[in-house]
């Protein structure tokens, strides 16, 4: 895999083709896990990491798996694997564990992993198809990020609460002081979409400024090959 | 033979089929291999959970058998909320019962049902009280958990700490809004409600049933 490939794997995962913002496959981790940074971050983490894996097993085995049947055997790798995650989670992050709870076993279900596999993993050579997992895994991290950040923040006034759960000695930020009274609907369920919808809304504003950036820049004569093509995907 | 005669409907059925199988083999044994690598460090961190929530709500120096051992089952007991069936472990010190541990639930949240860790000492006091499971509203309810409470320096589910039938009349395990001795928050009194009874019921029923508790052997069904 050359520079040029990896940068556009990235920039798909990360920005252009973000699983959070662009796609909004794996909704369901993002709205209920995202109450606060630390869980979100967690529960992406543990994503990317099945990500990684599901891309590079079925990338590796892709000239074995019949087409008729393929589906059923990335459900059946996807399964397995994420049933390991979890037991692994479950021994050596156990308080962390008790927290995320249902939802480690709900990333079989969550469209991302499965969209992956079946789009890119079953067409492409495993060591770039795990660099689209763990791109994509993370486009899903900085969002899930962002958005239980904010929520914690305007919620509870707080920012990595739980992180204790993880790394025993550190403790939670009180960023608005001990007093904050909390902005309840943040934490709530629809506080999830109405966060959600705000990021897309900057995110769209984002492109949106780009856009009209590169438009208003005068065009070189001849372009080299390379400029061309993120020109094109900007 | 022509290249038609191989892909019959038969063949490419038994041919998927045993590939499927392959797969399913394969990644089974995957998952048993983990389960096997893992399953002794989730019990041990099981066990270390359950250790960590008895260490807040019974003093380590007041007893000195092997706690997490020593239990009984409890089938369904309707004073206690269990439904479907709950654990009390007993403390003993050189063999004299010291406390029980006991699951209870409260049925009654603002979200369902309340799980709950209650120790009661052999002389009728709650040693005390945690939340094991709820799902109140987060930053209104939530604060029947101390990890969630506001109040760092005394937290709501403290007050139970050392109150027992004869400074509190079972009666009197309400919430002040109900004519009870115990306080609640403002907004969130279904959830304080909910909790305060329940103890009260739990602390009630060891008390009556304390002699059976004791005496039964350890790991029987109450």
């Amino acid at each position: 895999m050359d520079w040029q490939r990896f940068r556009e794997t990235s920039y798909n995962g990360l920005w252009k083709q973000n699983p959070g913002l662009v796609q909004l496959l794996g909704l369901c981790p993002i709205l209920a896990i995202s109450t606060t940074l630390v869980n979100a971050v967690s529960l992406g983490l543990a994503t990317v990491l099945v990500m990684a894996l599901a891309n590079l097993a079925i990338a590796g085995l892709r000239n074995f798996i019949p087409y008729e049947i393929r589906i059923p055997v990335f459900i059946l790798v996807i399964a397995a694997l994420v049933t390991m995650v979890d037991l692994a989670f479950n021994a050596w992050f156990h308080e962390l564990y008790l927290v995320l709870g249902i939802f480690i076993p709900l990333i079989v279900t969550n469209c991302i992993v499965l969209a992956r596999v079946e789009a890119y993993a079953a067409k492409n050579d495993a060591l770039t198809s795990t660099i689209d997992g763990v791109m994509m895994g993370l486009g899903l991290v900085w969002v899930l990020a962002v958005l239980g950040g904010l929520r914690e923040l305007l919620g509870n006034g707080t920012l990595f609460a739980g992180i204790d759960m993880i790394f025993p000695s550190l403790s939670a930020i009180e960023v608005f002081g001990h007093d904050y009274a909390g902005f309840l609907v943040t934490v709530l369920p629809p506080g999830a979409f109405f966060t959600l919808g705000c990021l897309i809304a900057a995110f769209n504003w984002i492109n949106g400024r780009l856009a009209a950036r590169a438009a208003r820049r005068p065009r070189p004569a001849t372009p080299p090959p390379a400029e061309a093509e993120s020109a094109a995907q900007g | 033979m022509s290249q038609d005669d191989r892909y019959t409907a038969t063949r490419t059925a038994v041919r998927t089929a045993g590939i499927m199988l392959l797969f399913t083999v394969a990644f089974t044994a995957m998952m048993s291999l983990t389960y096997k690598a893992t399953a002794p460090t989730i019990a041990a961190s099981q066990q270390a959970e359950k250790m960590r929530l008895i260490d807040e709500i019974l003093p380590r120096g007041s007893y000195d058998n092997d706690l997490l051992a020593d239990f009984v089952r409890l089938g369904e007991v309707p004073e206690l909320g269990l439904t479907r069936g709950g654990t009390a472990w007993r403390a003993r010190r050189g063999g004299v019962p010291v406390a029980v541990v006991v699951e209870a639930v409260a049925p009654d949240g603002y979200a369902g049902r309340i799980q709950l860790a209650v120790a009661v000492t052999v002389d009728g006091r709650v040693s005390g009280v945690r939340v094991t499971a709820h799902g109140e509203t987060p930053g209104l309810g939530d604060y029947i958990d101390p990890k969630k409470d506001r109040n760092r320096e005394r937290p709501w589910i403290m007050q139970f700490t050392d109150k027992g039938v004869d400074d509190t009349p079972l009666a009197r395990w309400r919430v002040g809004r109900d004519g009870g001795d115990f306080d609640y928050r403002i907004g969130a009194t279904i959830s304080a409600r909910a909790v305060t009874e329940a103890t009260g019921r739990a602390l009630a029923w060891v008390l009556e049933h304390r002699d059976r508790l004791f005496a039964a052997p350890a790991g029987a069904e109450l």
